[in-house]
């Protein structure tokens, strides 16, 4: 049969005489070795399975380190890895000093950039959600809306800020503002979204039911659309984290942003490299504590 | 002798982007109190819009539809529905999917202890005492039927409507709840309108089958009486020629006098 169906891959058996000469020899007796054991395979199993998981992304991370010190070396205008990493921790030994208003602690920076974004945000929270869930139950109201939505959200959040400055005079509640009109879309629509997504089902049990407009919303539309509802959020902290860099820059004051600005007047490039690197793993773990969110509200 | 449930009739035109569609027209149906309907037909006939006009989840076009001598305007808990994809609520337990009905139905005169022995009645009845606490996600298509069931008799309804209740289930797991539906309906003494479109199901638990003709403007073409003593049991029947009779007479009615019409190609 095999002799048949030789391919490259199991003419070498064939060859062998293997796949005939399976006749059972007397083996001598001796204890398994560790690996042939169940948990010993599992061992191996894992170990493997983990480097299979992790090689590609190391694989990326060494790649992107060697490109970033080719330019670096190239071109002499920026910092290397080495120089960048020494810088780092220098900084990060004492993130929490205080200079004076123009010198702080990269801690300070960053803690301040997230209240900025954590009141922008929340404000945009509780009023994006509420608003989205209203489009999504009444028509008449997402008609209304629909055309003053969709011309404001395509507009550069920095284009808001000097509508903020004008109106409200200060340059930190002019950032806030500018957090707030820019993260708040995303709240609407999925909310909205999701609420006209609600399976007939589940409202055709509140009809028979009978439910009263509270239970409905407790029982049903809410669970119903809080996936929708998080997916807005995790899109609008995105979107905030990405606006207060630019905001900063822009408005001054304590914040990574700022930061970022007043290091390119002192020329200080492996710190703004910091400051990227900052930025991104800070989002990141934004991102990835609302998905963890998220999944625990998941029911399918 | 006044009907229980009476339609009289009764049609109903959807509104469509193509212009009116008549679904159902001159239905006319009385159903006694305690006594089983199948309604049977081909998909497309209309049998489960027949159904939702009963719920009140339609209204319709012309006729009048009255539920003891009162007539049915929206849906209310005197009609439990057990809908055909269990419609239960993901994120609530079987035990507070039942619940959630009990408190409405019952919610304003008895104590919560007293609503908590109901649920735990109700899920007792269709067998899931143990699942209780097990989110729809957790349990079998067959056991989230049951407790949609459950759900349904929990509201103790003068009408129990069923849309196709075990058409997404298994042939075992089917006869299985059948089985337990014809003991739950004879404890009970539930009127039941049930969708189907099983012969031998409709044979094996109704009183009176309903068949449907083609849509549209689809109405009852024939009424066949079911008149096999209950308790009825699936193996003896499968050996009584009265069974096969009334068995042939649907499906005669059903392949022959109402060819399924050709699928548009």
């Amino acid at each position: 049969m095999s002799a048949v169906n030789a391919t490259p891959e199991n003419l070498g058996e064939i060859l062998s005489g293997t796949d005939i000469a399976r006749v059972p020899s007397v083996a001598p007796k001796r204890r398994t070795p560790y690996f042939e054991t169940a948990s010993g395979k599992r061992l191996i199993e894992s170990t493997v399975n983990l480097f299979k998981n992790a090689i590609p992304p190391l694989l990326g991370i060494v790649l992107f380190v060697a490109l970033w010190a080719l330019v670096a070396n190239s071109g002499k205008s920026i910092p290397g890895p080495s120089e960048t990493w020494a810088a780092a921790v220098e900084l990060f030994s004492d993130p929490f000093y205080d200079n004076g208003p123009n010198d702080k602690g990269i801690g300070w920076n960053i803690l301040n950039s997230l209240y900025r974004v954590g009141i922008g945000f929340g404000a945009a929270a509780a009023v994006g959600i509420p608003l989205g869930f209203m489009i999504g139950r009444f028509d008449f109201l997402s008609r209304m809306l629909s055309p003053i939505i969709s011309i404001l959200r395509p507009v550069s959040p920095l284009a808001w800020l000097p509508i903020g400055l004008l109106v409200l005079q200060k340059a930190e509640p002019a950032s806030i503002w500018v957090i707030f009109i820019s993260s708040i879309w995303p709240m609407v629509l999925n909310t909205a979204a999701g609420v006209q997504r609600i399976p007939q089902d589940y409202l055709n049990v509140a009809r028979v039911l009978n439910l009263s407009e509270f239970k409905v919303f407790s029982k049903i539309l809410f669970p119903a659309v809080l996936p929708y509802v998080l997916t807005g959020v995790r899109l609008a902290i995105g979107v905030a984290w990405l606006v207060i860099v630019a905001a900063e820059m822009l408005t001054g004051g304590v914040g990574i942003g700022f930061w970022v600005w007043d290091e390119w007047n002192n020329l200080n490039v492996a710190h703004i490299i910091i400051a990227i690197f900052v930025v991104g793993i800070v989002g990141l773990l934004l991102e990835q504590a609302l998905m963890l969110l998220a999944k625990r509200f998941s029911y399918d | 002798m006044q009907s229980y449930v009476q339609i009289e009739n009764a049609s109903m035109v959807f509104d469509t982007k193509k212009g009116k569609f008549t679904a159902l027209t001159d239905i006319d149906l009385h159903v006694d109190q305690g006594e089983f309907i199948a309604l049977i037909g081909h998909s497309g006939c209309g049998k489960s819009t027949l159904l939702n006009l009963v719920a009140g989840l339609l209204d319709a076009t012309d006729g009048v539809l009255l539920l003891a001598n009162k007539e049915i305007k929206g849906p209310g808990p005197e009609r439990g529905v057990v809908f055909q994809n269990h419609s239960l609520l993901p994120w609530l337990t079987a035990f507070e999917n039942v619940y959630l009905a009990v408190e409405k139905v019952f919610g304003g005169s008895e104590t919560k202890a007293q609503l908590k022995a109901r649920t735990s009645a109700a899920l007792e009845l269709v067998g899931l005492t143990h699942a209780a606490a097990k989110l729809p996600g957790e349990i079998s298509g067959g056991m989230k039927q049951r407790v949609g069931i459950a759900r349904a008799l929990a509201m103790e309804p003068k009408v129990l409507l069923m849309d196709e209740p075990f058409g997404a289930l298994d042939a075992l797991t089917r006869a299985h709840l059948q089985d337990e539906l014809l003991k739950i309906v004879a404890a009970t003494k539930s009127t039941v309108i049930m969708v189907t479109h099983d012969v031998d199901e409709a044979v094996l638990l109704s009183d009176r089958i309903v068949m449907m003709t083609n849509g549209p403007a689809a109405t009852i073409g024939e009424i066949l009486t079911v008149d096999l003593p209950r308790p009825r049991d699936r193996l003896q029947l499968a050996h009584d020629p009265k069974y096969h009779d009334l068995r042939s007479q649907v499906l005669e009615f059903l392949y022959s006098r109402q060819m399924r019409p050709k699928e548009a190609a």
